[in-house]
Parts: C-alpha cells; sequence; structure tokens
C-alpha cells in the first residue's frame, strides 16, 4: 500500500536518480569530505582521499542500486575534466623549469630505466604466481594513466576493462606506499621522490606528489607524461620478446 | 579562472588537432603540454623588458584549482574499477601481489637511478 507522501519521494528519487546533478554533487561531495578527513589525519598515506571517495561512493551506488552508467551521466563531468587537468601540468612544469633543466639528466637515465622496469616487473611476476596470459597482458601498461594505458592495450591486444582496473588499482597503490617507501629508503630529494611517484603510478601518484610538494607534483607529472609515451612505444616490444 | 579554462582547453584541442591531424602515437593532451610550456617560455622572453608586475595569470591560477583537485578527476573511474573487481575471481591475490610488488619495485629502481646520477652531475659539478 502506498501513501501519497512516498509516492512523491519515489517520483523524487526517480527524478533525481536519472538527473546527471545528483551524481555529480554526490562525487564532488565525497572528494572534498575524503579531503577533510585525510586533512584531519594529517596527510597520512593511508587515509587516501581518492580511494576513500571511491569506497563511499562504491557502498552509495550498491544502497541505492544504481548502476554505473547511471552514475557516470553525471560524473561524466567530472571525468572530462582529466584532459585540461593534463594540459594544466604544463603550468607546473614552466613553473619549475629551472628545477627541472637542472636535473634533466636524472630525469632520463631514471625514465629510461624506470619505464622498462615498471613494465618488465610485473609481466614477469605475474607469470611467478601463475597468472593467464590474458591478465599478464593487461597487467603491462599498469603505471601508465588510463587513457594512455587503453590506448596501448588496444595495441597489444589486451582486455580494456581489466587494463583500465590495473592502472587504477597501481594508481593507488603507489599513491598509498610511496611516502612509507621513501621515507624508510631515507630519500629527501622531492623531485627524485615525485618523479618516481609519477613514474609508477601515473595521475594518482602525481596527485598524491601535489599533496606533499609542487616541486614534487611537477616531476611527477613530467615523469608520468614521459612514461606514457615511452611505455606507449616499448609495450609492444616487451611483450613480443616476453609472450609466447 | 573563465579565460583560464578556455586557455586550457584551447591548448588541449591544439594538441588533439596536432596528434590527430599528424598521427601522431603520443596523446593529444600532452602535445598540449608541450604546446603550453612553448607559449608560456615564448611570452616569458617577450615580456622580459618589463618587470614581472601583477599577480599569476589567469592559466595559472585555473591550473592550479586543477591540479589541487587532481584526485578528484580519478574517481569516476576508479568507481567502474572497483565494481569489476570481481571480473578476477579466484586470481585476486596473485594479481594483487604481482600489481604491489612491480609498483614498489618500479618506486624502488626509479627514485636510485634519480638519486645516483643527481649525486654523480653534483660530484663532477664540484670538481
Amino acid at each position: 500500500m502506498t501513501t501519497p507522501q512516498s509516492e512523491r519521494f519515489f517520483e523524487l528519487w526517480v527524478f533525481l536518480s536519472t538527473s546527471p546533478l545528483l551524481w555529480l554533487t554526490v562525487t564532488i561531495g565525497a572528494f572534498l569530505t575524503a579531503q577533510r578527513i585525510a586533512a584531519l589525519a594529517g596527510g597520512h598515506p593511508i587515509v587516501n582521499p581518492v580511494l576513500l571517495s571511491i569506497i563511499a561512493i562504491v557502498v552509495v551506488l550498491k544502497l541505492t542500486g544504481t548502476d554505473y552508467r547511471s552514475y557516470f551521466e553525471g560524473a561524466q563531468f567530472v571525468h572530462f575534466a582529466l584532459g585540461p587537468a593534463t594540459v594544466a601540468l604544463g603550468v607546473s612544469l614552466f613553473r619549475n623549469r629551472a628545477l627541472v633543466r637542472h636535473d634533466v639528466l636524472p630525469i632520463a637515465a631514471a625514465l629510461l630505466v624506470g619505464a622498462p622496469v615498471a613494465c618488465l616487473s610485473v609481466v614477469l611476476l605475474a607469470r611467478a604466481f601463475g597468472l593467464g596470459p590474458d591478465i599478464t597482458l593487461a597487467l603491462a601498461p599498469k603505471s601508465v594513466t588510463v587513457s594512455i594505458a587503453l590506448g596501448i592495450a588496444n595495441e597489444i591486444h589486451a582486455d580494456p576493462g581489466l587494463t583500465a582496473v590495473f592502472a587504477i588499482a597501481t594508481g593507488i597503490t603507489g599513491a598509498v606506499i610511496v611516502t612509507p617507501l621513501m621515507n624508510a629508503l631515507g630519500i629527501r630529494d622531492y623531485a627524485a621522490r615525485g618523479f618516481a611517484a609519477g613514474l609508477a603510478s601515473h595521475g594518482i601518484g602525481t596527485a598524491r606528489a601535489f599533496q606533499v610538494d609542487d616541486a614534487a607534483g611537477a616531476f611527477a607529472g613530467l615523469a608520468m607524461a614521459l612514461n606514457a609515451v615511452l611505455t606507449a612505444l616499448l609495450a609492444p616490444v616487451v611483450l613480443a620478446l616476453l609472450m609466447p | 579562472m573563465l579565460q583560464g579554462l578556455f586557455v586550457l582547453l584551447l591548448f588541449q584541442l591544439l594538441g588533439e588537432t596536432v596528434a590527430r591531424g599528424l598521427g601522431l602515437p603520443v596523446p593529444g593532451p600532452v602535445i598540449g603540454v608541450v604546446l603550453l610550456v612553448a607559449a608560456l617560455a615564448i611570452r616569458a622572453r617577450w615580456r622580459r623588458g618589463e618587470a614581472a608586475k601583477g599577480g599569476p595569470l589567469p592559466v595559472e591560477t585555473a591550473a592550479d584549482g586543477l591540479l589541487r583537485h587532481l584526485g578528484l578527476l580519478f574517481v569516476p573511474a576508479g568507481v567502474g574499477v572497483a565494481q569489476s573487481y570481481h571480473a578476477l575471481g579466484g586470481q585476486l591475490l596473485a594479481v594483487g601481489a604481482a600489481l604491489v610488488g612491480s609498483t614498489a619495485i618500479t618506486l624502488v629502481v626509479t627514485v636510485a637511478v634519480f638519486r645516483l646520477v643527481s649525486r654523480g652531475v653534483e660530484r663532477s659539478a664540484g670538481r
């Protein structure tokens, strides 16, 4: 039996859940709350705002029985900003140009070693753990930012869904472990820390680097862009050598 | 803010146009970054005569606004990802181990190479 009151509520829900407004607002609200929580935790790396927001939104979608497609109707406006945000890295790069020019040799060396290590190490570990060729292929471009990883997946005939999953998971992993790992190694050079974070864990690692230090963010963004280009050239070669 | 956002979009558009037009394997936004850095460098050279007066450029304000919340932009894709982990079935643990292991190895190797070369450069410059 339905009362007019609950009927009206139902109509309201139908309107809200099909309009992009609701999920756009929820996405931004979840992230702002997660950032507040991260700040309260003193920027502790485990309290990663990206991870917290994703968990919160997944729970809300499950509780309300909303499918991803309706969610993305609203969230796509946030997703779209990834393009301009990539271009925005140019501003931070230009601002830190003196630092980048000073470190041009370490940057080149770390890129030329780091990019193949990112790709090779995951393929070799996946084989050691007995994972099948489908999953291994999709793991190969894991350190590259999602949109470009998908382009690489297309080239090496990897499953695009799995590739996106692994790239995002790698980004979050890197963002969470980079600070404790670098502290344990006693690395205080923020250029080096940022570069490693961006190379190993692309945009989410870069977001973490910007959370810590502007110069670290600039180096992370640079590493992300350089690694994306190099891995796109490298991945087909590595896989042709390693995969039967 | 609007002017800065326009500049970012314009350079993304230019980057996409160049990348697609020339059939480059590099993604459009990355070309956009290169073009934006070049434009900022040319502008700085031009304006060298006038002392660096005034506040930040509109494009700087817009870029800082976006980069301060860079993490937010990965949330929509991340939510999609979190819903598809069950596609991995019983291999979740092995995949997780390979992923975390490789990410840690990549971080350590990259930072080590960076520091080694950087120390080498400093030493040869000091001599």
